[in-house]
């Protein structure tokens, strides 16, 4: 089984070196790719590769970086934009791509950047990852030294700056146009598209921004070429491997490189080691928080961008979070609602005013305090949040877990309003929150 | 007042952005390395970055991780996001708490720790996970914890 992403990590976790990763054919698609080809035909190699965003939404990145204005269209100075503010609950994929291969990354940037035309390059890295920025700074080091970066890059009169900017927290900066409001030093609050950033982006100049896992696939398509890239999912439906996580009370909680299209159940049932002893699997968030949840009769579908709809839910991140039988599935909305609503920024009424309602409501429910009518809001409450009704995806993300939570769990629901208390446990969550 | 050091460490962060703003959240980070916090000395720095200093405001009480209160010598970050609770970080701010002495937020008699929730880490294969500063502690037990705390008293 081919390992792209992950092929040059090291056993002993560290990071290789410049040096390390130049044997290792490290560098080499950019090379190909400045020496070889134009902008448009990286653009068209990522677009028949059938690459889909890796942050989430799994919007086919050919066709975002065909939306980029060219020449005398595009406002200069050109920026493109690493989204490395991995918050969503449960996602820790690209923080594992970053350690273990920082080059990797940067040489993604640089096709990327070169692919559209761009002049300046920035990685918006989430404030927790120190270790990651410790090696991401030793890279752009060594990358700079190298001629890999800066001007010129290997003769090829290509020039392109890469600045690290490491936030101070808040999962409301990875929504694209809130991050480039972020990264002007505004508060950072999203905005409604169009102008989408194609046009209008940061300092008003034309940019555009990618997920950490989906810019490291880039070098590998360039290098090898999409018709194999194509030829390493499993389905042969969408293309490529597939970073996947999967935490909980499972064996071996970890993320893997599998060929996309990996069933559910493998991942859990085999990568993770299953269950725990005395555990039995109930439900799984399949990909980070903001998705619907997915039960054992679920199990076996594949996980890529077009099966995971066909059980309800959504690929998003790849990173499965296992609910077992005895988390209570009320306290877990609780924990999924009060992370939503503190993370709203505030911008619009229905996310900032309707989340800490709906955690209120869910933690009532759970403490015993819950009415019949209370499920009557919570359904009403899944609809005034829903898409549309917001500035961004913050909300509608949140209401993902919550429409199905309501739905798989309503027993569950119903004996804590009937026996007033929580089955599970005495530990009211209204006594912490 | 700020400090010389303070004073030369945010002109190099505004000499290598592009326009003076774009360094806002460096500078509040030099000026909460210094201090622990961010105090009213953000008047000063929103002066170096040409800002007024209500919309400096906005940025600094926007970011979590920057504090425009006093906390402790120590801040910890313990997370309640989904994998975390899961496996039971519910009863973990507990002992902490406890032990402590404190609520969230809370600062200890001594000065020495704040807590805070935090959300999620992105350390969910070592859940329940939490950070004492910016040095991460996964797989979290009662004891786990007992131990971290004994290395910062």
């Amino acid at each position: 089984m081919e390992k792209p992403l992950t092929g040059r990590f090291r056993k002993d976790g560290k990071a290789p070196t410049l040096r390390e990763c130049r044997e290792a054919g490290g560098y080499a698609g950019l090379q190909k790719a400045l020496r070889e080809m134009s902008p448009a035909e990286v653009v068209s190699a990522v677009r028949d590769s059938g690459l889909r965003g890796r942050g989430g939404a799994g919007f086919p990145t050919g066709d975002k970086w065909e939306f980029m204005p060219r020449g005398d269209e595009a406002r200069r100075p050109v920026y493109f934009i690493c989204n490395a503010d991995e918050m969503e609950p449960g996602t820790f994929k690209d923080r594992v791509l970053i350690e273990g291969d920082p080059h990797q990354l940067i040489e993604g940037i640089v096709i990327s950047a070169y692919a559209v035309e761009a002049d300046h390059a920035y990685i918006f890295l989430r404030y927790e990852y120190h270790e990651a920025a410790r090696r991401l700074e030793k890279a752009l080091k060594e990358a700079y030294g190298d001629n890999l970066l800066g001007k010129n890059i290997l003769g090829s009169g290509f020039d392109l700056d890469l600045h690290l900017h490491r936030s101070a927290g808040r999962y409301m900066c990875g929504e694209e146009t809130t991050m480039i409001a972020a990264l002007e030093g505004k508060r950072p609050f999203p905005r409604i598209k169009p102008p989408h950033t194609q046009h209008c982006g940061v300092w008003g100049k034309s940019s555009v921004t990618n997920n950490t896992e989906t810019i490291c696939n880039v070098p590998h398509i360039v290098l090898n070429g999409p018709q194999w890239y194509r030829g390493l999912s499993a389905s042969g439906k969408e293309g490529g491997t597939k970073v996947y996580a999967v935490s909980g009370r499972v064996h071996r909680p970890g993320a893997w490189e599998l060929p996309m299209g990996t069933p559910l159940r493998e991942l859990i049932m085999g990568h993770a080691g299953g269950m725990k002893e005395g555990y039995s699997f109930r439900a799984a968030l399949p990909g980070g928080s903001s998705t619907e949840f997915v039960l054992e009769e679920h199990l076996d579908v594949r996980m890529d961008f077009e099966s995971v709809p066909g059980v309800g839910s959504r690929l998003g991140t790849g990173c499965v979070i296992v609910m077992d039988d005895r988390v209570c599935p009320v306290g877990l909305l609780f924990s999924l609602m009060s992370f939503y609503a503190r993370e709203s920024c505030g911008w619009c009424t229905p996310c900032r005013e309707g989340l800490p309602w709906i955690a209120r409501t869910v933690a009532a429910i759970h403490s015993g305090k819950g009415e019949n009518q209370d499920m009557e809001v919570l359904r009403e409450y899944s609809q005034h949040l829903w898409v549309g009704r917001t500035f961004c995806l913050l909300a509608p993300g949140a209401m993902e877990p919550l429409r199905s939570g309501i739905r798989y769990f309503e027993e569950d629901f119903d004996r804590h309003i009937r026996e007033k208390g929580c089955p599970f446990s005495e530990r009211h969550v209204d006594d912490l929150y | 007042m700020l400090t010389e050091d303070e004073r030369r460490k945010i002109r190099d962060a505004i000499a290598g952005s592009r326009g003076k703003r774009e360094a806002a959240l460096d500078a509040l980070k030099i000026v909460q390395e210094h201090r622990g916090w961010v105090s009213d000395e953000l008047k000063d720095v929103a002066q170096m970055l040409e800002m007024t200093p209500v919309e400096l405001d906005s940025i600094a009480t926007f970011y979590d991780r920057i504090f425009r209160k006093p906390v402790g010598k120590h801040v910890i970050t313990i997370c309640d996001s989904a994998s975390c609770w899961v496996t039971g970080s519910v009863n973990l701010i507990d002992h902490l708490l406890s032990t402590l002495g404190v609520s969230l937020a809370e600062t200890t008699g001594d000065g020495q720790f704040t807590v805070l929730l935090t959300a999620c880490l992105g350390a969910c294969d070592q859940a329940p996970a939490m950070m004492v500063d910016d040095v991460l502690y996964g797989n979290l037990t009662v004891s786990r914890i007992d131990e971290i705390l004994r290395l910062y008293r």
